[in-house]
C-alpha cells in the first residue's frame, strides 16, 4: 500500500500551479479555524460561569475592531481571488497557436475520441508530453462534464455548443477520465482513461493507429454531402464567403463587429447562419441546418475548413509531432 | 420594565396547548403558536424521508460497486436532496422557530395574517404530497437541480410531479416570507425600535426578503421546465434553438439566494443562544444586523458561482467569483461578532450553548471552504466532486440543523411547558458532532483526489474514505434518533419548566408566560430597554 | 380586565392581534405592495428568457413579428387602461361610502376584463388557425424560422397566458367585491380589500403596458 495523499497525481503544467494555490488556502483556512477554535475554547473555558450572580460588564462593540476583522480577511480574500482568476484564465484560454487538437464528443455514456489523423477512440485519450494539447468537447445530448483530475481540469459538454480546454501534460502514466456532470442511469460508467507518453513513444502509437481517413478528409466528403459545395466553391455570383484562409483569422460582420473564425464560429455559421453575416453578404441565403448534422460529422466538417487556412507557424496535426 | 405576570401557583392558566381540543382546534387554527407546531412535526417527518434515503445513499457507496442498481441510485441522490432542501431545510427554522418566536419576541399577539399562515402550511402539505407521490410512484433520476436538457427531454422519471412539488411548496416559502415582512414592519410594540429588536428577528427579517424575492424565480423556471417536458418547444433544447444554460441561470438565480435562506435564520438562532449562555450583550450588535441583510442582498448576486464549468463568459465568472469573496465578509463578521461575546462573558454549557459551539466551529469550516469554490482555479478541479459535498454539508448540516437543534433545545421549555433531560440532550449532541465530522470530512479529501458527485460507483482507490465517511454517517443517524425520543418522552413526562429556566432576555422569556397564552402577553409590553440587556437594570427581570 | 371594555370599542372589522385600524390597513398595503413584488420577479424571469432569446434569433423574430394582431393588442390596451381608470374610480367611490357606484365601477371594470379576455381568445383562435401554437400541431411557412419560430411563440403564450390567467384571478376577485358590497360589507372607514384588489388590478395592467411593445410593436413592420 502506497503512502497516502491528499493529492491525485499531478500530471501537467497548470496541475502544479491549482495544487499551490489549494495549499495556500488550506493554510489561509486552517489558521482562520485554528484562530477561532482557539479563541472558542480559550473564551467558554477561562470566563466560564462560577456561579449564578454573574453579571458580565455589557461590552457592546468596537468599530475599530469591526473594520479591522473585515478589512483583513477581505485583503487575504483579494490574494485567493487574483491567484485563482489568472490561473483560470490561464487554463481556459488555449494557446492560439501550436496547439494538438484533437476532438472529443460525449454521449450518454461514453466518450469518444477523434484525432485529425483519423484515429478514433472511445474511453481513451493518448497524449504526448511537452506539448500544448487542446480539446474541443461537443455533446450529442444532454450535459456531460470532462474531468481529468490529474490535470485538474474540467469542463462542461454542453449540447449546442462547443466548448474547449487545453493542457501541457508533464508526466507519463494512465489517469482517470471521469464524466463530471450527472448525465442519467451509467452517470458513473462514464469513464476512461488518459494516456501521456513522452513524445518518441507517442509517436509510435501514432504510426500504429488505425488506417481510417483523416478528419479533414472525412469532412470534406460531408462538406459534399450536405452542398456547401455548390455555393462556397461553385458559385460565381458573390452569394457567399470563401473558406480558404478564414479559419482563425478575423472575420469583419455587416453589423461593425469583428470576431475570430474559430470552431465555435464556425458551428454557429453553419447551424444558425444568419446569427451573424459578413460584411459584404446577405442574411436568409445560407439555409440553416441546426438539427440536421449531427456532432461528430460537424466536427469533421470543421477540422476540413480549419485544413484550408494555411498553416501558421508551429504543428497542428499530430503527424507533424514525429518530426 | 413591569411584569404582572401572575404567580404560576394561583390557579390553572390556560395556555396556547390547552385553549382547545380536538383535531380541528388544531387543523384550522390561526394562531402561530400551533401552527409553528404542525410544521415542526411535518418537518420533522420530512427529515427522517430525507435522511432514510441519506442512509441507502451511504450503504450503497460501502462498495467501489455499488449494492443498489444505477437508477435506484440516482433516484435516491435526487429525492434525499429535493426533500431536504424544500421540504426539510427552507422552512425549518423560520416555519417553526419563526412562526412561534417573532410575534412574542417583538411584543404582539399574532403574525400579521394568521389565515394566510395556516393556508401556508397547507400549501406546504400539499407540495408535500405532491413530491411524495412523486417518490412512490417511482421517483426522479434528474438530481435536485433538475439540469435541462436531461430533464427536459430525456429522464424517464415523474419529472414534472416533483417539480410541480417544489413549485407548490414555494409558494409556501413566499407566504410566510411575507407574513414576517409586514409583522416586523407595523406590529413591534411600543418601544420596540428597529435597533432594539433581536437578532433572531434581524435575521428572520433578511431570510424573509430572500424568499420573498428569490422564490418566484424558482416557480417560474419550473413552470417553464414543465412546459417544455409537456410540450417541446425547444426552450432549452438545443436541436430546436433553445440554450440549456439558460436553465442554469435561472435555476441558481433562486437557489443560490435560497441557502441563504437556510442559513440565516441558523445565525439567527445563535445570536440568541451565545448572548443567553455568555450571559452578555452581543458585541456589534449592528454589525450582526447589518451583516444579515448584507448577506441577503449580496447573496443574490453571486449565483454564476455554480457555472464556472459550463461555458459562462470568462469575464462573467471574475465578477460572480469577486462579489463571492465579499459575501464571505459579512458572515466572518458574524462569527467574530459571536466569539468576541464570549469574551469576559459568563459562559455555562448546557446544551443549546454546545450545539452553538458546534455551530461556531463548523460553520467556520464550511464557509472556508466556500472560499475554495469561489476561486475559481480550484474550483474547476472540485466542483462537481465530492469536496462540493462536503462543503455544503457542513454549512447546512454542521451548521444550520445544529443550529435548529439548539433552538429546539433552548426554546423547548418556552414551546412546551417542560424540561428535557440534559445529560441525554448533551450525549446526543456530542454523538451528533463526532458522526457529523467522521461522515462529511473524508469527503473533502475524497473531492480533491477527484471523486466526482452523483457517482453510483466509484474508482477503488476512494473506497477506504468512502467506509469512513458511511461509518460516521451510522453514527449520525443514531444520533439524530436520541433526540426524537428524549423530546417527545419530555413533552408529556417532562418537569414543568419555571416561567425562565435559562433566566434568558427577550419579551418571549420575560413577559410571556411559559407556556404562552394565545394572544402570547396577559398586558401589552412595553419596551423600554436594548436587546440582551444582560448587564443593564436595577433588578432581575424574571421571574422564577 | 381591560381587553372586554376595549372589545366594545373595537370595530368589528378589527382583527384581534392589531391594535388599531391604522395598523391594520398599514398591514395590508405593504402585504400587498410585497406580494405585487414578487409577481413582479415571477413574470421577470419569463421576460428575461424573452429578451435572451429575441436578440438570439432577430431574424426570426422580425419574421414572426408579422403574425402579431396589432390591432387586436392595441385595443386590448386601451380596454385594460379604462378598466384601471374603472378600479381606481370604484376605489374613490368606496373612500366616499358610496355603494351604487362603487357596485356599478366594479361591474364595469369585470366586462372590460371580460371584452379583454374576449378578444384575447379571438386573437389565439387566430394563432390557432394559422398553425401557430406551439406543440405537434405547430407549422411555419419559412421553414428554416420554424424551430427559433416554434420557441418564440412559445414564450408569446406563456407571457401572455399567464397574464391572462391573472386576470381570470382579478376577475373572480373583483366578483367577490361586487357581492360583498351587495352586502353592505364596505363603509368610508372600511374598504380595504377594494383598495388591496384595485392595486392588484393596477399591476396586472402595467404587466400588459410592459408585454404589448415587447410583443408586438417592436419588429412589427405591417
Amino acid at each position: 500500500m502506497g503512502s497516502f495523499s491528499i493529492f491525485p497525481p499531478r500530471a501537467s503544467v497548470g496541475a502544479a500551479e491549482v495544487d499551490a494555490l489549494y495549499a495556500f488556502l488550506l493554510l489561509v483556512g486552517c489558521g482562520m479555524t485554528a484562530l477561532i477554535f482557539a479563541c472558542v475554547c480559550f473564551f467558554a473555558i477561562k470566563y466560564r460561569r462560577r456561579s449564578a450572580d454573574d453579571r458580565p460588564k455589557a461590552i457592546h462593540g468596537s468599530v475599530p475592531l469591526e473594520i479591522a476583522w473585515s478589512v483583513i480577511p477581505f485583503l487575504i480574500m483579494l490574494v485567493m481571488f487574483g491567484w485563482g482568476t489568472r490561473l483560470y484564465f490561464q487554463n481556459y484560454t488555449p494557446p492560439r497557436r501550436g496547439t494538438l487538437d484533437i476532438y472529443v464528443t460525449g454521449k450518454q455514456w461514453m466518450w469518444k475520441v477523434q484525432y485529425p489523423d483519423g484515429q478514433r477512440e472511445i474511453n481513451e485519450l493518448h497524449v504526448p508530453t511537452g506539448r500544448a494539447v487542446k480539446l474541443t468537447l461537443a455533446s450529442e445530448d444532454v450535459i456531460h462534464s470532462f474531468y481529468i483530475p490529474a490535470f485538474r481540469l474540467k469542463h462542461d459538454v454542453v449540447p449546442g455548443s462547443y466548448q474547449t480546454f487545453w493542457f501541457e501534460p508533464t508526466k507519463p502514466g494512465r489517469y482517470h477520465i471521469f464524466c463530471a456532470e450527472y448525465c442519467g442511469t451509467n452517470h458513473s460508467r462514464m469513464i476512461g482513461w488518459v494516456t501521456v507518453m513522452d513524445p518518441a513513444r507517442y509517436a509510435t502509437w501514432l504510426a500504429g493507429g488505425g488506417t481510417g481517413e483523416t478528419m479533414a478528409a472525412l469532412g470534406e466528403k460531408v462538406f459534399e454531402q450536405y452542398g456547401c459545395v455548390t455555393c462556397h466553391v461553385m458559385d460565381r455570383q458573390g452569394r457567399c464567403p470563401s473558406l480558404r484562409d478564414v479559419f482563425g483569422k478575423p472575420v469583419q460582420l455587416s453589423d461593425g463587429r469583428t470576431v475570430l473564425a474559430d470552431e465555435p464560429y464556425i458551428r454557429e455559421s453553419i447551424l444558425n447562419p444568419n446569427a451573424k453575416i459578413v460584411k459584404g453578404y446577405h442574411p436568409n441565403v445560407m439555409p440553416v441546418f441546426q438539427g440536421q448534422i449531427a456532432e461528430e460529422p460537424l466536427l469533421q466538417l470543421i477540422v476540413y475548413i480549419k485544413s484550408l487556412s494555411a498553416p501558421s507557424g508551429a504543428p497542428s496535426t499530430s503527424q507533424e509531432v514525429s518530426k | 420594565m413591569s411584569t404582572t405576570l401572575p404567580h404560576p401557583d394561583l390557579g390553572v392558566q390556560t395556555n396556547y396547548l390547552t385553549a382547545d381540543y380536538g383535531w380541528k382546534s388544531w387543523l384550522f387554527t390561526t394562531d402561530h403558536k400551533r401552527i409553528a407546531l404542525l410544521y415542526l412535526f411535518s418537518i420533522t417527518a420530512f427529515f427522517f424521508v430525507g435522511g432514510a434515503f441519506a442512509v441507502m445513499m451511504r450503504i450503497n457507496l460501502l462498495s467501489p460497486n455499488g449494492v443498489f442498481a444505477h437508477d435506484t441510485y440516482n433516484k435516491l441522490f435526487t429525492m434525499h436532496g429535493v426533500i431536504m432542501v424544500f421540504f426539510f431545510l427552507v422552512p425549518s427554522i423560520p416555519a417553526t422557530l419563526g412562526n412561534f418566536l417573532i410575534p412574542p419576541m417583538i411584543g404582539a399577539r399574532d403574525l400579521a395574517f394568521p389565515r394566510i399562515n395556516l393556508l401556508s402550511w397547507y400549501i406546504y402539505i400539499a407540495g408535500g404530497v405532491l413530491a411524495l407521490s412523486a417518490i412512490v410512484r417511482g421517483g426522479v433520476d434528474t438530481g435536485w437541480t433538475f439540469y435541462a436538457p436531461f430533464s427536459s427531454t430525456y429522464s424517464n422519471t415523474h419529472v414534472i410531479l416533483a417539480a410541480m412539488g417544489v413549485f407548490v411548496a414555494g409558494f409556501s416559502s413566499i407566504l410566510t416570507g411575507l407574513n414576517f415582512i409586514i409583522t416586523i414592519h407595523t406590529m413591534r410594540a411600543p418601544g420596540m425600535y428597529w435597533s432594539r429588536l433581536p437578532l433572531f428577528v434581524w435575521g428572520h427579517y433578511a431570510t424573509a426578503l430572500i424568499q420573498v424575492l428569490a422564490t418566484p424565480v424558482l416557480a417560474i423556471t419550473l413552470f417553464l421546465l414543465g412546459l417544455e417536458r409537456v410540450l417541446h418547444t425547444g426552450i432549452f433544447d438545443p436541436n430546436l434553438g433553445g440554450d440549456p444554460v439558460l436553465f442554469q441561470h435561472l435555476f441558481w438565480f433562486y437557489s443560490h439566494p435560497a441557502v441563504y435562506i437556510m442559513i440565516l435564520p441558523g445565525m439567527a438562532v445563535m445570536s440568541e443562544l451565545i448572548a443567553c449562555f455568555s450571559r452578555k450583550a452581543i458585541f456589534g450588535y449592528g454589525f450582526v444586523a447589518f451583516s444579515s441583510v448584507a448577506i441577503a442582498v449580496l447573496g443574490f448576486l453571486v449565483w454564476g458561482h455554480h457555472l464556472f464549468v459550463a461555458g459562462q463568459s470568462m469575464y462573467a465568472s471574475m465578477v460572480f467569483s469577486f462579489i463571492s469573496f465579499l459575501v464571505a465578509v459579512p458572515s466572518a463578521i458574524k462569527v467574530f461578532n459571536w466569539t468576541a461575546t464570549m469574551y469576559q462573558g459568563s459562559i455555562s454549557y448546557e446544551t443549546p450553548m454546545l450545539y452553538a459551539f458546534g455551530f461556531i466551529g463548523l460553520f467556520t469550516i464550511g464557509g472556508l471552504t466556500g472560499l475554495f469554490l469561489a476561486t475559481m482555479a480550484i474550483d474547476v478541479h472540485v466542483t462537481d466532486t465530492y469536496f462540493v459535498i462536503a462543503h455544503f454539508h457542513y454549512v447546512m448540516v454542521g451548521g444550520m440543523v445544529m443550529a435548529y437543534l439548539g433552538g429546539i433545545h433552548f426554546w423547548f421549555p418556552k414551546i412546551s411547558g417542560r424540561l428535557y433531560p440534559e445529560s441525554w440532550a448533551k450525549f446526543a449532541a456530542l454523538v451528533i458532532f463526532v458522526g457529523f465530522n467522521l461522515t462529511f470530512f473524508p469527503q473533502f479529501i475524497l473531492g480533491y483526489l477527484g471523486m466526482p458527485r452523483r457517482y453510483a460507483t466509484y474508482a477503488e482507490e476512494f473506497h477506504v474514505l468512502n467506509v469512513m465517511s458511511t461509518a460516521g454517517a451510522s453514527i449520525l443517524g443514531f444520533g439524530y434518533l436520541i433526540p426524537m425520543i428524549y423530546l417527545a418522552w419530555a413533552w408529556r413526562y417532562g418537569p414543568k419548566s419555571p416561567q425562565n429556566p435559562w433566566h434568558a432576555k427577550g419579551l418571549e422569556w420575560e413577559q410571556s408566560p411559559t407556556p404562552p397564552p394565545t394572544f402570547n402577553f396577559i398586558e401589552p409590553p412595553i419596551v423600554t430597554e436594548p436587546a440582551y440587556n444582560y448587564a443593564g437594570s436595577d433588578k432581575e427581570a424574571s421571574l422564577g | 380586565m381591560a381587553e372586554s371594555d376595549v372589545a366594545l370599542q373595537r370595530p368589528s372589522e378589527l382583527r384581534h392581534h392589531f391594535d388599531d385600524v391604522v395598523q391594520q390597513r398599514e398591514a395590508s398595503t405593504l402585504g400587498m405592495w410585497a406580494f405585487l413584488a414578487t409577481e413582479v420577479l415571477f413574470f421577470g424571469g419569463m421576460f428575461c428568457a424573452y429578451t435572451i432569446y429575441r436578440s438570439a434569433y432577430h431574424g426570426a423574430f422580425e419574421s414572426t413579428s408579422q403574425f402579431m394582431n396589432v390591432t387586436i393588442g392595441g385595443i386590448n390596451t386601451g380596454v385594460l387602461i379604462c378598466s384601471s381608470l374603472t378600479m381606481a374610480l370604484a376605489v374613490r367611490a368606496a373612500q366616499l361610502g358610496q355603494k351604487k357606484p362603487l357596485i356599478w365601477l366594479l361591474i364595469l371594470t369585470l366586462v372590460l376584463g371580460g371584452v379583454f379576455l374576449g378578444l384575447k381568445g379571438v386573437e389565439y383562435h387566430e394563432k390557432y388557425v394559422e398553425h401557430h401554437v406551439p406543440g405537434p400541431g405547430f407549422r411555419y411557412a419559412e421553414a428554416q424560422y420554424a424551430h427559433q419560430a416554434e420557441l418564440l411563440f412559445f414564450l408569446y403564450f406563456a407571457m401572455t397566458g399567464l397574464h391572462a390567467l391573472h386576470m381570470i384571478v382579478g376577475a373572480g376577485l373583483i366578483t367577490t367585491l361586487i357581492v360583498m358590497a351587495a352586502r353592505n360589507r364596505f363603509s368610508a372607514g372600511w374598504y380595504t380589500p377594494v383598495d388591496m384588489i384595485g392595486l392588484y388590478w393596477h399591476f396586472v395592467d402595467i404587466v400588459w403596458i410592459f408585454l404589448f411593445p415587447l410583443l408586438y410593436l417592436i419588429g412589427h413592420t405591417k
